[in-house]
């Protein structure tokens, strides 16, 4: 799994942190700590806090799920 | 195949060369493909690696959090591309549309994407740049030794140059309980970026962490020991540090000089380029064929007056790859322009610190909301009678808000109440940004007159 | 100027089951004066910049006296909750409970009620056993969120009902008095004693809690010392917990009830739902889109004069904002009307935004995700006994009273 998040989009909401703390972490108040490529036990918590963004600035491929949209999780092998 | 009505046949079987396999590249490949491009597309990348995010690595990698090679960037579709990684791009000749590499092999297109970005600017001295503890980071592999450097556990660190990167190492290295000194040429640390009234903040946020935070100074030469290990840095005051860890943190300078000779108006601002994301050649004529983005595109932004901007800023990256491939394969009258509000972050000392607007151009800056002591506030830049940046530290969730009175050319200072107004917010004063012929460490956003060409700028140290 | 006569509608109970057709014609004007008084904003940008705006205050005392209009539902002897306050206050309350809740200090508070959640949902619905029909609020989505705040915060099990009880009645402050003047008299004597126990019931434990701290949330308020400023109050702790109680009860059972309903009402998902159950985790978004709890902000205030969307809104007014109708907005929402559990560029107000953004969502989104996959997994052949069901009287915290729902049997 593969995990980048927009910290300029990023407000500083912390539901990533909340609902994958081994993943995100918030770094003081506002700012965001995380690994680019967590563990594939992780992969239902990126999906949660993915989802919860409110300003959706988190950008995962290779989670898999069926319902993730615009192509993510494809690669190109490459 | 330049011309509009062969766009069809570019699209379908043209060949794309994007020269930077980071950011900026991969977003565009994938935005070519998302758009419908189904030739042959070829990055060329000088790192070995395949695109991977950069913030992370004065962040988290060097904190030992997460490792250096966690920091690849994730898809957001496939791009059947043909990669050329490890293996840098070495000279332009636009006429015959041909691309040379550094391994004497060459690529030609029938569009071109130049993204090749910006290095650390490396230590002036050659010799003392080559001594073992000398270090820049910029790159996956400079965070690695790094870091593996930081673990062991140097008796003192010094970072030379407290921009957004030197700060950042600064307090890395204070979380990980390392003595660090800081030299700066600036009156404070971010002031060129920020102005030395945020400034003296950082400085506070130095000092409240223990840093060893010296301003006014610079780092006159590093001496080594007989091993070629570095023992001592001299300062321009007379004094010496003894340390076993440097880090030149100067800035960033754009690597245009592989386009020498190429007849495009290529310099160490970077590349012209127009608002569709067009080069220019060096007669100021815009090209058609030869399009630029991210870190090393010089574009001009109605905001400010028209002027060239150079940005090192991670979204206008995103958002200029965007516009450059939706351009690089549409007809004239379905091309985009990159108006993209520069916007910035760094994290530094627990802090969250967020601009957005052209900060340096100002003349004035006020505390709209918050209060400088706390560490916590907003506060509006003003140029001549408008608002033209805002910085928050910790506050992120007010920006927006500011990025549309910059958009809308609001009055400053701004005439209205707001929540969280303090006396110090209650008065304009001047925002403290060093003299402009002097270039600061790494100011991220630079304003470069209205000239394509880029020759009238000098660096010091050069 | 233009003026409309919506609110009205919208806060007419005869309106309750379907008000999004009011929010249409709302949204043909984005920034409205209603005839009662309050400046209406519907539109999804607009709602935005306002809630962005630092020149939009919370703060009921910026209200002109003229403008002043809803009931106070805090407890009157406490001071106002973090809610209700602008910053600095509301930053310095929120930064103290976020130290005791979440991130950075307590990441894993939240993160580690999963267990408790679904063990919670798990004993509700087993209860179900041998029924053919239950009423999902009275049956699961009320017992269950306070039934989680209590763990939260660390109220003894054997407690629980007590705080139940004082919840419920301290709730039902936000619904609109009914009756004769008698009877409203009576009704809000009830929610002040209510009050009354529960802080009484709260200062006490907090007491033992300081004295005896254990891992919960009420031990860390209690013995917290602050960072850099002050530590909460004894009357803050109280005003706030009591925010977090009714705030975190109130809108979690409409969120679940809202989502079974409109489950219901879309077989296909529902179906797609039980063979996916991973799609709860987009699902509960869309649902708080389409059916957000918390329909409408009421009684916002401007400390300037703002001019939006061709309107000025003139400094102390009285500003209502409406999310749920920002939420079906087209100008935003492609096919706003039309529920797509895994709607991509879903940028919802189900939680509001900017710095009152709610508090509770990572736990509402916990606590919604797994009921609705619990219960879709569990319930078999689950149909709706009366649609629409009969609501609740509150327009802004809008869901049913009772959802009767059949089904044939219960799964493991």
């Amino acid at each position: 799994m593969r995990v980048v998040v927009d910290l300029n989009r990023c407000q500083g909401y912390a539901q990533c942190a909340f609902l994958a703390p081994d993943v995100f972490a918030m770094h003081g108040e506002e700012a965001l700590l995380y690994d680019g490529q967590p563990d594939d036990t992780r992969r239902l918590d990126v999906l949660r806090a993915e989802a919860a963004c409110p300003v959706k600035a988190i950008t995962v491929e290779g989670a898999g799920a069926t319902w993730a949209a615009e192509g993510a999780g494809v690669s190109d092998g490459g | 195949m330049a011309v509009d009505g062969s766009v069809e046949r570019l699209r379908r079987e043209g060949r794309i060369v994007v020269v930077g396999a980071s950011l900026a590249g991969l977003r565009a490949a994938e935005t070519l493909r998302e758009e419908g491009f189904t030739g042959t597309l070829t990055m060329i990348g000088d790192e070995p690696y395949e695109p991977y995010d950069r913030p992370p690595l004065s962040k988290q990698v060097l904190l030992g959090r997460v490792p250096a090679d966690h920091t690849a960037l994730p898809r957001r579709r496939a791009i059947e591309a043909q990669w050329r990684l490890g293996v840098a791009a070495a000279g332009l000749d636009p006429t015959a549309k041909r691309v040379a590499l550094a391994n004497g092999t060459s690529v030609e297109y029938d569009r071109l994407l130049i993204a090749t970005g910006v290095r650390s600017r490396p230590w002036p001295n050659e010799l003392e740049a080559g001594l073992d503890g000398v270090f820049v980071l910029r790159t996956m592999d400079d965070a690695t030794r790094l870091r593996h450097r930081l673990k062991a556990g140097p008796s003192r660190v010094l970072v030379i140059g407290a921009g957004f990167t030197g700060s950042e190492i600064a307090s890395v290295c204070r979380e990980r309980d390392l003595p660090v000194t800081v030299a700066e040429r600036g009156p404070t640390p971010l002031s060129g970026a920020l102005g030395s009234v945020i400034g003296d903040v950082a400085a506070q946020l130095h000092h409240q962490h223990g840093v060893d935070l010296r301003c006014g100074v610079m780092v006159t030469g590093l001496e080594g020991d007989g091993a070629g290990r570095l023992r001592r840095a001299h300062f321009s005051d007379g004094g010496t540090l003894d340390a076993e860890v440097a880090v030149v943190a100067l800035g960033a300078t754009r690597n245009t000089e592989w386009l020498a000779g190429s007849g495009l108006a290529a310099g160490p601002r970077g590349i012209a380029c127009d608002a569709g994301c067009r080069a220019f050649d060096v007669r100021g004529i815009v090209t058609d064929d030869v399009f630029v983005a991210g870190d090393v595109a010089r574009s001009p932004h109605p905001l400010f007056g028209y002027q060239f901007l150079s940005l090192e800023h991670w979204g206008n990256a995103v958002a200029q790859a965007e516009v450059a491939a939706h351009n690089m394969i549409c007809p004239g009258e379905e091309r985009r322009p990159h108006l993209w509000t520069p916007y910035f972050w760094s994290a530094q000392f627990g802090v969250n610190i967020k601009s957005v607007g052209v900060p340096n151009m100002a003349d004035q800056i006020i505390v709209s909301q918050g209060s400088l002591g706390e560490h916590r506030f907003t506060a509006a830049y003003g140029y001549q009678g408008r608002v033209i940046a805002a910085v928050t530290f910790d506050q992120a969730k007010w920006l927006e808000f500011y990025q549309r009175q910059i958009e809308q050319a609001a009055p400053f200072p701004p005439p209205f109440t707001t929540v969280d107004r303090r006396t110090e917010g209650m008065r304009p004063v001047p925002a403290g940004f060093p003299d402009p012929s002097v270039p600061t460490h790494g100011p991220q956003v630079t304003v470069s007159g209205h000239s394509p060409t880029d020759q009238r700028v000098t660096f010091t140290p050069a | 100027m233009t003026s409309v006569a919506l609110l009205g509608q919208i806060l007419d109970y005869a309106n309750r089951a379907d008000p999004y057709p009011l929010y249409a014609e709302l949204r043909r004007t984005p920034v409205v004066r209603d005839e009662s008084g309050p400046y209406l904003v519907s539109t999804y940008w607009e709602i935005q910049s306002l809630l962005h705006d630092p020149r939009v205050s919370s703060d009921i005392r910026n209200l002109a006296p003229e403008a002043k209009t809803g009931p106070r539902t805090d407890d009157p002897d406490l001071p106002p909750s973090f809610i209700r306050l602008d910053p600095p206050d509301h930053d310095r309350l929120r930064r103290l409970i976020m130290r005791t809740y979440g991130p950075p200090h307590s990441p894993r508070r939240v993160y580690g009620l999963h267990g408790e959640i679904s063990g919670i949902v798990s004993g509700l619905i087993d209860r179900f056993r041998g029924r053919e029909r239950i009423d999902l609020v009275d049956d699961f989505s009320y017992p269950f969120p306070v039934t989680v705040i209590c763990r939260l915060l660390g109220v003894p099990q054997e407690d629980e009902q007590r705080f139940h009880g004082w919840a419920d009645t301290v709730a039902t402050a936000i619904e609109p008095p009914v009756g004769t003047p008698d009877e409203q008299e009576a009704h809000w004597r009830a929610i002040r004693e209510a009050h009354h126990q529960l802080a009484d019931y709260l200062s006490g434990l907090i007491e033992q809690r300081r004295r005896a701290p254990r891992e919960d949330m009420i031990s860390a308020l209690a013995t917290d010392r602050g960072a850099d400023e002050s530590p909460m109050s004894l009357p803050e702790m109280l005003s706030n917990l009591t925010l977090l109680l009714i705030a975190g009860h109130e809108t979690t059972v409409n969120l679940i009830t809202n989502g079974m309903l409109t489950l219901l009402r879309h077989p296909d998902t529902l179906k797609q739902l039980r063979a996916d159950p991973d799609l709860v985790i987009p699902l509960v978004e869309e649902l708080l889109r389409f059916e957000p709890p918390v329909q409408l902000l009421p009684e916002r205030t401007t400390l300037d004069d703002i001019e939006i969307a061709g309107t000025t809104i003139p400094q102390g007014a009285s500003l209502w904002l409406v999310p749920a109708s920002g939420n079906r907005d087209p100008q935003r929402f492609p096919e706003p009307d039309r529920f797509l559990p895994d709607r991509p560029d879903n940028q919802h107000f189900g939680f509001g935004t900017g710095i009152h953004n709610c508090i509770g969502s990572p736990l509402a989104r916990l606590e919604a995700q797994t009921a609705l996959a619990e219960l879709v997994r569990r319930l078999d052949n689950p149909r709706l006994v009366e649609d629409p069901p009969p609501y609740r009287h509150n327009a802004v915290l809008r869901g049913p009273r009772h959802l009767p729902i059949a089904f044939d049997g219960l799964s493991r």
